[in-house]
């Protein structure tokens, strides 16, 4: 990210906050890393000024922080969204979850965030710093020099697939209209279905059986707002802190994705944040590619007031009978 | 007494190991780098740190411990039948092997965790110098030589060759089951490569974490402080930090309901859980502040408190990688140990 859109976003933002607009800022700051974004309040401008950043690691959704951030005193937020993150935050608005008013959004460009286990990955080595120059970056590493990578071959996945450049919401825009994208993300999902019924298991086995049951996926997921999760309620009677099988493992997954299902702005975060490299986005995106081809094309967080295809009934809906075997083809 | 063999010899003394016991080793599988137990086609892969550490070999995520069967009205208790085979583990790093000998403070001590204490009497660690240390490690921090490691037996890579040193018995009795593969050899090219090791080690871009201001006895300068709730506000409360730390040995015990019966089982609990520790009267750390206090005060602090000043933190760097916000151990002691005015 260009240190000029980094400087425009937090001058902005300090201004906000000096002229009381606002009273905090939700950005982020460096952890102990270059390549490390630390998702962070900021109450004074000179704080945000000196410590507050804005680059191709700043990929973590600050949706979800509101709805605890706002409920700590009546102060107004600011929050840096990129466009994906609005789709997230408008679904939190469709859902109750953060009273808008509260926050406001300045909406940030973006043009796909860097993964670092993906650079890791390309250059085979450790990796100490990463620079940015056009669609070029230069990787320090420890033992093989300075390596140079196509930035663009090392994004998240959810960015190499960006859905929308358009920020679905915002009070204030810090770049120019973007626009929804030809995203072909559901490309692998239609390879998963071209399997047979056993490949696929197989491929979801051999997956899921990496699954530590950390619920890093669950506790980052924005469509995850229940007071109490089931299985973290110890008299639910499946509560379970452990994976007892890869069967159990399964089942944790696919309820949860059936959870979210309707709701589900396939943000991505589920799959960043694992630390066993499961892509768990792919049981979401099948469900999204399924409500799009029964109900028509929809998408989650589009709007705040909508209604979604799961929860409206209309006359002309599917019959549940037609996607019975297999699911929807 | 030292031995020596060619790095391509290392498949063939591995295979002889297995003839002898259950050989685990790290080993990568669809991008993650794990401990495996070798078989035919398995690869060691030197990439540190592992996904997971070799902890889990000794104090398994979940295992059994008892069945409760009903039948009519009579109920059957029964003890799971244990794995009581010798096994060894290859590629354990000096973090790792410094880790087990924290856990054995813990479960070692009275009373006795049988489970954990009869694989560690089990378990054979093959342990190896960390010729290329990560980018992310910080052994140094708390007192470990990652270029010579604890262990059975210790290994070395120097150039084409894997050197190797029983430290113990059981490590002496493994290794001359090899001796065919490996020459005699002296200590002389380990001189240079550990100083290359620790050379590298002083170079690393966390060498400058400091443990100083923390160990035993500095719980009030660090309990009340308000930093907790800026530190903590990133963290998401998922499990990861704890589920990776290869010192994390906080469990839980459930029972599973079968229908017609009970099975008892112990699985590992994270104190970043919202329902860790509940009790009958709720639950001790009911805010995310107050259970990310816990977790690293625990390692910088109530560890050394009740361990004779030994650090609960290996710095093996796992969370430092899988942290998915980055609010991770070194954020905290550079938070903390800093300069407390300007951040509090």
């Amino acid at each position: 990210m260009p240190t000029v859109i980094r400087d425009a976003i937090i001058d902005r933002a300090c201004a906000l906050l000096q002229n009381g607009t606002v009273n905090r800022v939700y950005g982020w700051r460096q952890g102990a890393f270059p390549f490390e974004a630390v998702p962070t309040v900021f109450a004074d401008a000179a704080a945000l000024q000196a410590e507050g950043i804005y680059d191709d690691f700043c990929a973590a959704n600050l949706s979800k922080y509101l709805i605890s951030e706002i409920k700590r005193d009546t102060a107004r937020i600011l929050a840096f969204l990129k466009p994906c993150d609005t789709y997230s935050f408008n679904q939190l608005l469709a859902e109750h979850r953060i009273d808008r008013e509260r926050v406001y959004i300045l909406a940030v460009p973006c043009d796909g965030m860097v993964d670092i286990h993906r650079v890791r990955t390309a250059v085979g080595g450790e990796v100490t710093d990463v620079m940015r120059q056009g669609d070029t970056l230069t990787v320090t590493t420890l033992y093989d020099g300075t390596v140079t990578l196509d930035r663009t071959k090392v994004l998240y996945e959810r960015c190499a697939h960006c859905k929308s450049r358009r920020h679905a919401v915002y009070d204030e825009r810090i770049s120019d209209e973007g626009a929804v994208c030809d995203s072909h993300r559901f490309d692998e999902v239609e390879a998963l279905e071209a399997l047979t019924p056993d490949e696929r298991y197989a491929f979801w086995q051999r997956e899921l059986s990496r699954c530590i049951r950390c619920n890093a996926c669950r506790d980052v997921c924005p469509a995850c707002t229940c007071e109490q999760c089931i299985f973290d309620n110890p008299a639910s009677g499946v509560a379970h802190k452990a994976p007892s099988d890869t069967f159990e493992e399964q089942m944790f997954h696919i309820i949860r994705a059936f959870h979210v299902a309707g709701r589900c702005t396939d943000c991505g975060e589920c799959s960043r944040v694992c630390p066993q490299h499961i892509p768990l986005h792919l049981l979401n995106r099948k469900c999204i590619h399924d409500i799009d081809r029964l109900y028509g094309p929809y998408q989650a967080g589009d709007t705040a007031d909508g209604r979604s295809p799961l929860t409206a009934f209309t006359k002309e809906d599917a019959d549940p009978s037609d996607g019975a075997k297999g699911g929807c083809r | 007494m030292m031995r020596v063999c060619q790095t391509s010899a290392l498949p063939a003394l591995l295979a002889r190991f297995a003839e002898q016991m259950a050989v685990y080793l790290p080993a990568e599988e669809d991008g993650c780098v794990r401990f495996s137990r070798l078989a035919e086609g398995t690869v060691y892969c030197d990439r540190i740190p592992t996904a997971t550490s070799p902890k889990g070999l000794f104090f398994p995520q979940s295992e059994d411990l008892m069945t409760f069967h009903v039948q009519g009205k009579s109920i059957d208790i029964a003890d799971i039948p244990r794995e009581n085979e010798p096994f060894a583990v290859f590629g354990v790093r000096a973090c790792d092997v410094h880790a087990l000998s924290l856990l054995d403070r813990v479960f070692l001590s009275d009373p006795v965790d049988t489970y954990y204490a009869a694989r560690r009497q089990n378990g054979v660690l093959i342990t190896m110098a960390c010729d290329r240390p990560a980018a992310t490690c910080f052994c140094g921090t708390f007192g470990i030589d990652a270029a010579s490691p604890d262990g059975d037996i210790v290994c070395t890579l120097a150039g084409d060759n894997y050197y190797f040193e029983a430290k113990t018995d059981k490590g002496a009795h493994l290794l001359a089951c090899a001796d065919s593969l490996t020459c005699e050899a002296d200590t002389d090219a380990l001189t240079q490569v550990q100083h290359t090791i620790r050379t590298r080690l002083a170079a690393l871009p966390l060498s400058d974490v400091s443990a100083d201001a923390f160990g035993a006895g500095n719980t009030a300068t660090y309990f009340d402080l308000p930093v907790w709730d800026r530190l903590s506000s990133a963290c998401l409360g998922c499990g990861t930090c704890t589920f990776v730390c290869p010192t994390c040995q906080c469990y839980d015990i459930r029972d599973y309901d079968t229908g017609h019966g009970v099975i008892r089982f112990r699985c590992w609990d994270s104190c970043m859980y919202s329902d860790f520790t509940k009790m009958s009267a709720g639950q001790p750390r009911t805010t995310k502040a107050a259970r990310f206090r816990q977790r690293f005060l625990h390692k910088l602090v109530y560890f050394p408190d009740n361990n004779d000043g030994v650090f609960g933190c290996v710095g093996c760097g796992r969370c430092v990688k899988h942290c998915p916000v980055s609010a991770h151990i070194v954020t905290v002691m550079r938070t903390l140990g800093g300069d407390r005015d300007a951040t509090v």
